[in-house]
């Protein structure tokens, strides 16, 4: 049990952690996709930016808008940032870990229903944003409320689509489960590419990533949804952005690119510590590179326009999810008849 | 206008609205193309950074930057407040106090007459350099330094304190490339109205 709240408080510091150097990491694949430099003053390569990025989001004034529902208004970025904390401990981050007498199971939790945890954290989280926006009583934040909120309810749909045909794949909604399976077989997204690229599609729209990042649409909306925010509530909603990047990519690894597998790799005659820290090794390099798939696209493409947004989510990836889903099923309804 | 618009020059194009191809409207090997672009450029050579304090950028040889007023070669103040630095200015940021020389002031200043107040609102300034084609004494001259920026409005009204450059021949600010032979030379040349 002890444990298990150590593995929780180390999961916490790591995803804090991890979303801290994206931010360092988005400026830096930004610049240099731009053929600049990027942030270089703060330390050696500029790689103490994070801290002082959070340094001067402490000192900044902490602004209420007068007619704010205060409650709201304060609840907003809580949510947020709670929700997108609460995701990562249902995923598999290694195998079991031995030392000697001690094991030690790299997932805090597996419930059967994990892919469904996953699904509920963030459909919560979207309340973090439309609350925020509707409390600090501005028009532009406002808009961005509504905006993330619609996007949220078309685009999860079009992600539960994506993710039913894998589970008929898998037949399990377990993480744990999904990942035992692509040990020992291939990975997922052999079985099902149609699949994965509609659930990455849907990933960019739910963590309000370019091209879909209508919810702030600094062009447009001023900031969106945190026009009114600033000091550390606006570096919450900031840092869940990262944090949600962070544990969608640690999904997208884990439900279709076999999880801690380390692919052509054989475990026979090495300590099992080693192998457990190898596969763990191994998935956040996996998340790394989704990270910076995020990265890459958000600095390659425009952003969507609104009714673009809509056109693709309903007319477009849902009638696609479905089609995947009736493949899906007819081939494994159809399987043992023509294998026989 | 009864004969169709000519092209003004070779770059106009034929635009259509054709309807798009299948491979388009799936619009992800565009998006693929695209990402191509951006990894490529990932990896060049980061040429668009001048890293400022440590590297300047190239500027040009006749930069007009901040004005210095010039001590003539002892040390004394070159300008006698005739004011017509301040006429020409197009953005009246010029102002000047006359004032007479006294005697035993002759190290200080060249002629009888002197500014005891000189200022330049360099908020006003837009740097045109009139003031330097304006002066009769060769006093006054755009340099390529800058001005430096400040948080508050007052701090941008330069004296003389600022503009008056060092007595020290050390420190003396040079303006050879705005002051070339050739200018010197077109100064000379009492014809053009602008030297009058």
């Amino acid at each position: 049990m002890i444990t298990v709240f150590i593995f929780l408080a180390v999961l916490l510091l790591i995803t804090l952690g991890v979303a801290a150097y994206e931010t360092y990491m988005e400026r830096k694949v930004a610049a240099f996709m731009q053929d600049r430099i990027g942030p270089d003053r703060a330390g050696p390569f500029g790689i103490l930016q994070p801290l002082a990025d959070g340094g001067k989001m402490f000192m900044k004034e902490d602004f209420v808008p007068a007619n704010a529902n205060r409650w709201l208004y304060f609840l907003g970025p809580a949510i947020a940032m709670t929700t997108a904390l609460l995701t990562g401990v249902v995923i598999p981050w290694g195998g079991t870990l031995t030392i000697g007498d001690f094991t030690m199971n790299m997932q805090a939790a597996d419930p059967e229903i994990g892919i469904l945890y996953v699904f509920a954290m963030v459909s919560i989280g979207v309340y973090g944003i439309m609350l925020g926006g509707w409390a600090s009583n501005n028009k532009f934040a406002l808009l961005g409320a509504i905006r993330a909120a619609s996007q949220m309810v078309s685009y999860e749909l079009a992600m539960g689509l994506s993710i039913v045909a894998l589970v008929l794949h898998t037949g399990t909604l377990s993480l744990g489960g999904i990942v035992d399976q692509q040990l020992d077989g291939l990975w997922n997204v052999v079985y099902q590419p149609l699949g994965f690229l509609l659930f990455i599609v849907c990933a960019f729209a739910e963590c309000n990533r370019a091209p879909f990042d209508l919810a702030e649409c600094e062009t447009e909306l001023v900031g969106g949804y945190h026009t009114e925010f600033s000091s550390m509530k606006l570096g919450f909603y900031l840092f869940a952005e990262y944090v949600n990047m962070f544990i969608s990519s640690a999904v997208m690894a884990t439900l279709f690119f076999g999880g801690y597998d380390i692919p052509f790799f054989d475990q026979a005659g090495r300590t099992e510590w080693w192998v457990t820290a190898l596969g763990t090794g191994m998935f956040f390099g996996k998340i790394v590179f989704f990270i910076f798939v995020f990265m890459w696209i958000r600095w390659t493409l425009p952003r969507f326009r609104y009714d673009q947004l809509m056109n693709l989510g309903w007319k477009k990836l849902i009638p696609l999810a479905i089609l995947n889903i009736l493949l899906t099923g007819g081939w494994y309804h159809l399987k043992p008849y023509i294998f026989k | 206008m009864s004969t169709a618009m000519q092209p003004l020059t070779q770059r106009s194009r034929q635009v259509s609205n054709k309807k798009m191809s299948l491979m388009e409207r799936i619009y992800l090997p565009a998006i693929a193309k695209g990402m191509m672009i951006t990894l490529k450029h990932f990896f060049t050579v980061k040429a668009a950074t001048v890293k400022y304090p440590e590297e300047l950028r190239p500027m040009s040889k006749v930069y007009r930057g901040m004005h210095v007023l010039k001590r003539d070669d002892q040390g004394r103040e070159r300008c006698t407040a005739c004011g017509l630095c301040a006429v020409a200015c197009p953005a009246e940021a010029i102002t000047m106090v006359a004032d007479e020389r006294k005697k035993g002031e002759e190290k200080l200043y060249r002629e009888e007459k002197y500014a005891s107040i000189y200022e330049i609102n360099m908020l006003r300034c837009i740097f045109c350099g009139d003031c330097e084609d304006a002066c009769p004494k060769e006093a006054i001259f755009l340099t390529d330094r800058l001005v430096p920026t400040d948080y508050q409005r007052r701090p941008f009204v330069y004296g003389k304190e600022w503009l008056v450059e060092p007595l020290d021949p050390s420190l003396r600010v040079d303006v050879s490339k705005r002051q070339t032979p050739e200018v010197l030379k077109f100064k000379e040349q009492r014809q053009y109205s602008h030297n009058r």
